[in-house]
């Protein structure tokens, strides 16, 4: 912990000698002093101090090491009924039939063809790395006619509903902060970064 | 010209316009029994009298508006909370969008927002976590930047063979404009708040019933990122993110997220669904590139196009859009033979970085067939590519990003049609 607060104290010494060299570099620049016009200081003090509680109330993410993940747990028997309830109406019984995304397929089981043809659709089986985005989607959005609506615990399910309908849970797994973020999705290592630089070669 | 652009536009908005002029006709009535009071005639549009110079003109009025004649409208794609529209590029002059015609792309609908109860939360590295409301943002020195927004999904129409042929600018690359964005520059908040050296990602959060979220590299947001409250001159329209905006100047519009509620500062990405699930470029080679920001060099002809007709050969100029995420267009050539040969395109000034660029070309028409192309080039040196060399490069089931050569076909009656099919 002392650790931390002399970081704080050396951000706090950076940050008072910026504004020290900014004060500094109006005056030398011609610019009125005391109050008048210029290139100002680094910082206005404009805004309001944020509390834990409105962070908290907003911080919803979820990463994909279970960071912000928040307490709960569901199965993906508990899964089955908010979907069949909440999710089918847009995503098809199954989360195959539409007419929004399709949610469950693991078509081709070998490779990652998305980029070579058409021919597949994209989804949370065959092409989403990471099993919190499914947390963290669900919980921000969905569903769509009552978006932000379901709890932990029905998030939970939910994801682990489709986690199982994609063959990637057994059907007696419960999703919770813990578990989630352990759950391998098979296209985890198919992303890359981006490699373009502008240039003349065309990537 | 002007016939000839008009009767394009009728073509497409007929109904459009009938209903305008219906309304013209009523306003004239009125104009009638009102026009011999004191007050004068009323400041509503009036029907074209036969001779202006003989007739009072309308008075002032609290809010213009277009003339009766000229009304381009953004295409819809379907009536859905998520779902968007795009300008109308081939009836747009200049570089500027006005903003009612700028494009949409909406996730879960444009979310109503009290002014006066927004908030901008920044936390996480950061020293001291802060609220920032829209008076305390328009507080701040405030900066202003003329540039592009497009969706990365813009011009997937185009990027097949055996494209469609009768398809409109609109159609194919409406999901680009350009606006003067206005805002406090995000380095200015960042400063405020103490962001840690080290942090090397945050999360854009939007406060739409889609919560939108994306990461952004931190290196963008000390660099030119903004927190836009202005759009051309007034406050942001509801649908580009009222009361405040991200703006990345060059980036692909999704990570500019509207209606912007929090900002988190962090070392890792947040890998959202529309950074992994979505706005990710599957590849050839079986990965999937992430990440991919950056809008690259892009051009297209709005005139001549679908559906045009050249009604007599001789003197026409061809008139497009060229922009790039990188930087300026340092030139943009045309070919009117199917990319056999080239010329290079005049710029009409102002040329701005990360911003919609006018070219033109003087073209003699002789009345034989023509295939029609513009190929921008960027201050990197990058050359818009051919369909081919992009399919090549990305594989033909790739998203995103497409942003080949599009070519126009003038058939010998003078029709104008999409001409990607002949252009193979």
């Amino acid at each position: 912990m002392t650790g931390a607060r002399e970081v704080r104290a050396i951000r706090l010494l950076r940050v008072a000698l910026v504004t020290t060299i900014a004060t500094v570099g109006c005056q030398s620049g011609g610019g009125p002093s005391g109050g008048g016009s210029g290139d100002g200081p680094a910082t206005f003090s404009f805004g309001q101090d944020a509390t834990p509680a409105q962070i908290a109330a907003l911080d919803i993410d979820v990463r994909p090491d279970g960071t912000g993940a928040p307490p709960g747990s569901g199965s993906v028997e508990e899964g089955g009924r908010v979907f069949a309830a909440k999710c089918a109406v847009c995503h098809g019984p199954t989360g195959t039939e539409g007419p929004n995304d399709v949610l469950v397929g693991r078509d081709p089981r070998e490779g990652f063809p998305f980029g070579a043809t058409r021919g597949f659709r994209r989804t949370v089986g065959n092409y989403w790395p990471y099993a919190t985005t499914l947390f963290d989607y669900i919980n921000r959005t969905m569903p769509m006619t009552a978006p932000g609506s379901l709890t932990a615990d029905e998030v939970y399910a939910t994801a682990a509903y489709i986690l199982y309908l994609n063959e990637i849970i057994p059907e007696d797994a419960v999703m919770n902060p813990q578990t989630l973020p352990a759950v391998m999705m098979p296209a985890r290592d198919r992303f890359v970064p981006d490699n373009r630089t502008g240039g003349p070669e065309i990537r | 010209m002007g016939n000839l652009s008009r009767r394009a536009m009728l073509g497409a908005t007929g109904g459009l316009i009938a209903g305008g002029l219906l309304k013209t006709q009523a306003d004239a009535i009125t104009l009638d029994e009102t026009a011999a009071t004191p007050e004068g005639p009323p400041s509503a549009p009036q029907e074209a009298p036969q001779d202006p110079t003989k007739v009072i003109g309308r008075f002032t009025s609290d809010l213009g508006e277009r003339a009766p004649g000229e009304q381009p409208r953004r295409i819809i794609n379907r009536p859905s909370p998520s779902s968007s529209s795009r300008t109308p590029l081939q009836d747009l002059r200049g570089i500027i969008t006005p903003a009612d015609l700028h494009f949409e792309r909406h996730h879960a609908g444009i979310p109503a927002i009290d002014p006066e109860r927004y908030e901008l939360l920044i936390h996480g590295m950061v020293d001291r976590p802060m609220t920032f409301s829209l008076s305390d943002l328009k507080r701040y020195p405030a900066t202003s930047q003329l540039c592009f927004v497009e969706c990365s999904g813009n011009g997937g129409a185009a990027y097949r063979t055996n494209a469609a042929r009768e398809v409109t600018p609109q159609q194919i690359d409406g999901l680009t404009s350009t606006s003067e964005w206005t805002g406090v520059p995000l380095s200015t908040l960042l400063r405020e708040v103490g962001a840690h050296e080290d942090a090397t990602w945050l999360l854009a959060e939007g406060g739409d019933a889609a919560v939108m979220g994306r990461s952004v590299p931190m290196e963008k947001a000390w660099d030119d990122a903004m927190i836009g409250y202005g759009q051309n001159g007034e406050a942001i329209r509801p649908e580009q993110g009222y009361p405040a905006r991200l703006v990345l100047p060059g980036w692909e519009g999704n990570a500019q997220v509207k209606w912007i509620r929090r900002i988190e500062i962090s070392d890792q990405p947040f890998m959202t669904r529309d950074e992994t699930s979505k706005y990710t470029d599957p590849l050839a080679d079986g990965t999937a590139r992430q990440f991919s920001l950056v809008m690259d060099a892009k051009s297209t002809i709005t005139f001549p196009s679908y559906p045009n007709v050249l009604p007599e050969t001789g003197w026409w100029e061809i008139r497009g859009l060229a922009w790039s995420g990188r930087g300026k267009i340092t030139q943009v050539d045309v070919s009117t033979d199917g990319g056999d040969t080239w010329e290079p395109a005049e710029l009409q000034e102002p040329v701005l970085s990360k911003c919609h660029t006018r070219f033109r070309h003087l073209w003699n028409w002789d009345g034989g067939e023509a295939l029609l192309m513009s190929r921008a080039v960027d201050e990197t040196g990058y050359v818009q590519p051919a369909l081919k060399t992009l399919i090549d490069a990305r594989g033909e089931g790739t998203s995103y990003h497409y942003n080949s050569i599009r070519p126009w076909k003038v058939e010998s009656d003078g029709r104008v049609f999409f001409g990607q099919a002949e252009a193979q």
